[in-house]
C-alpha cells in the first residue's frame, strides 16, 4: 500500500515538473502566436481532454514498443524499453495530462494583454526579458491551477497507466490500479482507505488551491 | 538640422497614415488632431510598438529604414501610456527599478534621486499600484519612463483617463518636465487647453496626414488652419516682464507689438512669460479715448483677415501694433458688430481685451 502511494506521488512530481518546463512554453506560443498552425496545435493538446485513456494508451504502447522503429531508437537512447516501465508511466502522464496544465496558463498568458508587455519592452526589456520578468509572474495564478490540476490529474490517472504500464508492483503499480486490484481480490478495507485517502487528498489540494488564489486576487484588487 | 526626421507611410486597416515631421531638440511637440486622426499610431511608430513602412532618424542614427527596424527594447525611449499601465506585480519601488536596471549609465543614484524627487514620490515609494489614485499611478508611470534615461519622452494623453482635479495635480509636474528636461518629448492630445499651456511646438494632425507643424503661437493663429475655427480658439503670446505696479498689484508684460496688463505679481522684471487669450474675451473698437472704460488691456492693431463663424459670428485676425508686424490676436465678435463698424482688412482698430490668462510656467529658451 505504502509503495503505491508512494510510487504515485513520485510520479506525480515529476509529471508535473516536466509538464510545467513543456507546458508553459507552448501555452506562451499559443496565446501569443497568430498563426493558423496554432489552433491546430491547440487541438493536438486538448486531444486528451475527449479520448478515452484506453485509445490514448494504445497508441503510446503502439509507438513507444521496441518493436517500432522509434520504440527501439528510445529504448536504445534510455538503455530499457519503454512500454511496462516508470519511464513509459512518465511518458503516458504528461501527454495526458498537457492540456489540464496547458489550459490554464495559456488563458492566464492572454488575460495579461499587450500593456504590460508593450510597457516593459519600452523600458528595454527583451522580448526573452519580458517573458521571465512580466509574463510569468502575471501567470502566477495560471500557473498554480494548472500545477494542481496536472498533479491530481496524474493522481488519478488509471486507463492510460493499465494499458502503458501494467501493474507491476514498484515500477508501474500507482494509487488507481492498486485500488482496482483489491477490489478485484476482493480486500475492501484496503481498497477503502486509498480510495478514502484519495477523496481527502483531493479536496485538500482543491480547496488549498481556490483559498491562495484568492488571496492573490484579493491582493491585486485592493 | 533637426536631429529627428520622421516618414511613416502604410495602412492598418482601413485607416491610411501618410506623414512627414521632425522634431525640434528640446521642448514639448503636441501631436495634435481629432480622435481618429492617427496621433496615438505615430506615436507607437515612433517607439516601436506599431510597424509601417518609413524612415525614422534620431540622433543620426536610423531606427528604421526600408532594410532595418530596430525593436522598441532597444530605442533609448520613454513611454507613458494613457492608462500609466504600471506592473501590478510589483510595488511602486520595483516598477520605478525596471527601466533603471536595465540600462547602462553610472549616475543612477543620481538620476533615481533627481527623478523621484521631481515627481514627488518619496512617498510612494513602497506602495502597491492599486493603491494608487489616478494621478499618482501616472507621476510613477512618468517617472518610470524617465528612470530608462530616454533621448525622447513619448506621451500617450497622460492626462485623458484622470478626473479634472487629477489633472489639475498632474499638470505643474508636466511643467516642470517641460523645464528640466533636456531631451524632446512628444505629446499626444485631442484637448486644446491642454496643449497650449503645455506645448511649444504643434503638429497637426488629420486623417493620418500632417496638415501643419511649427510652433504653437503661429498654428493657433493662422487664418489657412482650423484651429482659429474652433469655438474656443485663443492665441498663446510670449512675452516678458516690463514692470510691476505694487500700488494695484499689476504686472505689466511687453508682447510683440504692445503690451499687456495682468492682475497677479508675475516677478522678476526681464522673465518671460507665456499668456493665453480666448477669442471671445476679446472685443474691436474703432476708436479709443483713455479712460473711457474699464478695460485694462487695450492695444492698436491691423485687421489682417475676417473669416465668418456660424451664423451670427464672425473670427476677426488681428496683428498688434501700428505697422502690423506684432503678435496676433483672434477676435470672435458678430456679425452685426462687423457690418456696424464696418470692418475691412487693412483697418486700423483697437483689441479690448476682457482677460489674459497666465498658461505654463516662465519659458526656456525655445531656439530649436
Amino acid at each position: 500500500m505504502w509503495e503505491a502511494t508512494k510510487l504515485t506521488l513520485k510520479l506525480a512530481f515529476i509529471t508535473t515538473l516536466l509538464l510545467l518546463i513543456l507546458g508553459t512554453p507552448i501555452a506562451w506560443w499559443l496565446a501569443r502566436s497568430k498563426s493558423f498552425i496554432k489552433e491546430i496545435i491547440g487541438t493536438l493538446v486538448a486531444l486528451p481532454l475527449v479520448l478515452p485513456p484506453t485509445v490514448l494508451g494504445l497508441y503510446l504502447l503502439l509507438l513507444l514498443s521496441p518493436q517500432g522503429n522509434f520504440g527501439s531508437w528510445l529504448s536504445e537512447v534510455f538503455g530499457s524499453p519503454f512500454p511496462f516501465s516508470f519511464k513509459g508511466l512518465v511518458v503516458g502522464s504528461v501527454i495526458y495530462s498537457l492540456p489540464f496544465v496547458v489550459q490554464p496558463i495559456r488563458n492566464s498568458f492572454e488575460a495579461i494583454g499587450e500593456h504590460s508587455l508593450e510597457a516593459a519592452a519600452s523600458l528595454r526589456a527583451s522580448p526573452f526579458d519580458v517573458f521571465f520578468s512580466v509574463a510569468l509572474p502575471l501567470a502566477r495564478p495560471g500557473i498554480l491551477t494548472g500545477s494542481v490540476l496536472g498533479f491530481a490529474h496524474t493522481v488519478g490517472e488509471f486507463g492510460v497507466i493499465l494499458m502503458l504500464g501494467g501493474n507491476i508492483p514498484g515500477e508501474t503499480k500507482v494509487l488507481s490500479v492498486a485500488i482496482y486490484d483489491y477490489v478485484e481480490s476482493l480486500q475492501w478495507q484496503k481498497a477503502h482507505a486509498l480510495a478514502g485517502g484519495m477523496i481527502g487528498f483531493s479536496f485538500c489540494v482543491i480547496l488549498a488551491t481556490t483559498l491562495i488564489e484568492r488571496h492573490w486576487r484579493k491582493k491585486s484588487n485592493e | 538640422m533637426s536631429r529627428f526626421e520622421a516618414e511613416f507611410k502604410g495602412r492598418l486597416g482601413n485607416f491610411e497614415v501618410d506623414v512627414l515631421f521632425t522634431l525640434p531638440q528640446t521642448g514639448i511637440t503636441a501631436l495634435f488632431g481629432p480622435s481618429g486622426s492617427g496621433k496615438t499610431t505615430i506615436l507607437r511608430c515612433i517607439a516601436g510598438l506599431t510597424r509601417l513602412e518609413g524612415n525614422l532618424v534620431v540622433d543620426g542614427k536610423s531606427w528604421q529604414n526600408s532594410s532595418n527596424f530596430l525593436p522598441t527594447h532597444r530605442r533609448p525611449i520613454g513611454y507613458v501610456f494613457q492608462d500609466a499601465n504600471l506592473f501590478p506585480h510589483l510595488s511602486v519601488r520595483g516598477n520605478l527599478e525596471y527601466g533603471l536596471r536595465r540600462i547602462q549609465n553610472t549616475q543612477k543614484t543620481k538620476l533615481w534621486e533627481e527623478i523621484t524627487e521631481m515627481l514627488g514620490l518619496e512617498a510612494l515609494l513602497d506602495r502597491e499600484p492599486s493603491k494608487l489614485s489616478g494621478g499618482e499611478k501616472q507621476r510613477v508611470a512618468i517617472a518610470r519612463a524617465l528612470l530608462s534615461a530616454p533621448e525622447i519622452l513619448l506621451m500617450d494623453e497622460p492626462l485623458s483617463a484622470l478626473d479634472p482635479f487629477s489633472r489639475m495635480e498632474i499638470l505643474p509636474y508636466l511643467q516642470r518636465l517641460h523645464l528640466d528636461l533636456k531631451v524632446p518629448i512628444v505629446y499626444v492630445s485631442h484637448d486644446l487647453h491642454e496643449v497650449e499651456q503645455l506645448a511649444d511646438w504643434m503638429i497637426l494632425l488629420k486623417k493620418g496626414h500632417v496638415i501643419a507643424q511649427g510652433s504653437i503661437s503661429e498654428l493657433l493663429a493662422n487664418p489657412q488652419l482650423p484651429l482659429a475655427r474652433l469655438p474656443e480658439a485663443a492665441v498663446i503670446l510670449e512675452g516678458a516682464m516690463q514692470n510691476f505696479d505694487s500700488k494695484y498689484c499689476l504686472s505689466k508684460i511687453s508682447v510683440n507689438g504692445g503690451s499687456l496688463t495682468l492682475s497677479q505679481n508675475l516677478g522678476v522684471v526681464g522673465s518671460r512669460h507665456r499668456l493665453r487669450i480666448l477669442a471671445r474675451e476679446v472685443g474691436i473698437a474703432k476708436s479709443w479715448q483713455d479712460g473711457d472704460a474699464s478695460f485694462l488691456n487695450v492695444l492698436s492693431a491691423i485687421i489682417v483677415d475676417i473669416q465668418p463663424f456660424g451664423e451670427q459670428q464672425a473670427t476677426v485676425f488681428l496683428c498688434l501694433g501700428k505697422q502690423a508686424n506684432g503678435d496676433v490676436l483672434l477676435a470672435r465678435i458678430t456679425r452685426k458688430s462687423c457690418d456696424v463698424l464696418q470692418l475691412k482688412e487693412g483697418d486700423e482698430v483697437k483689441a479690448l481685451i476682457k482677460s489674459v490668462g497666465l498658461v505654463g510656467v516662465p519659458t526656456v529658451d525655445q531656439a530649436g
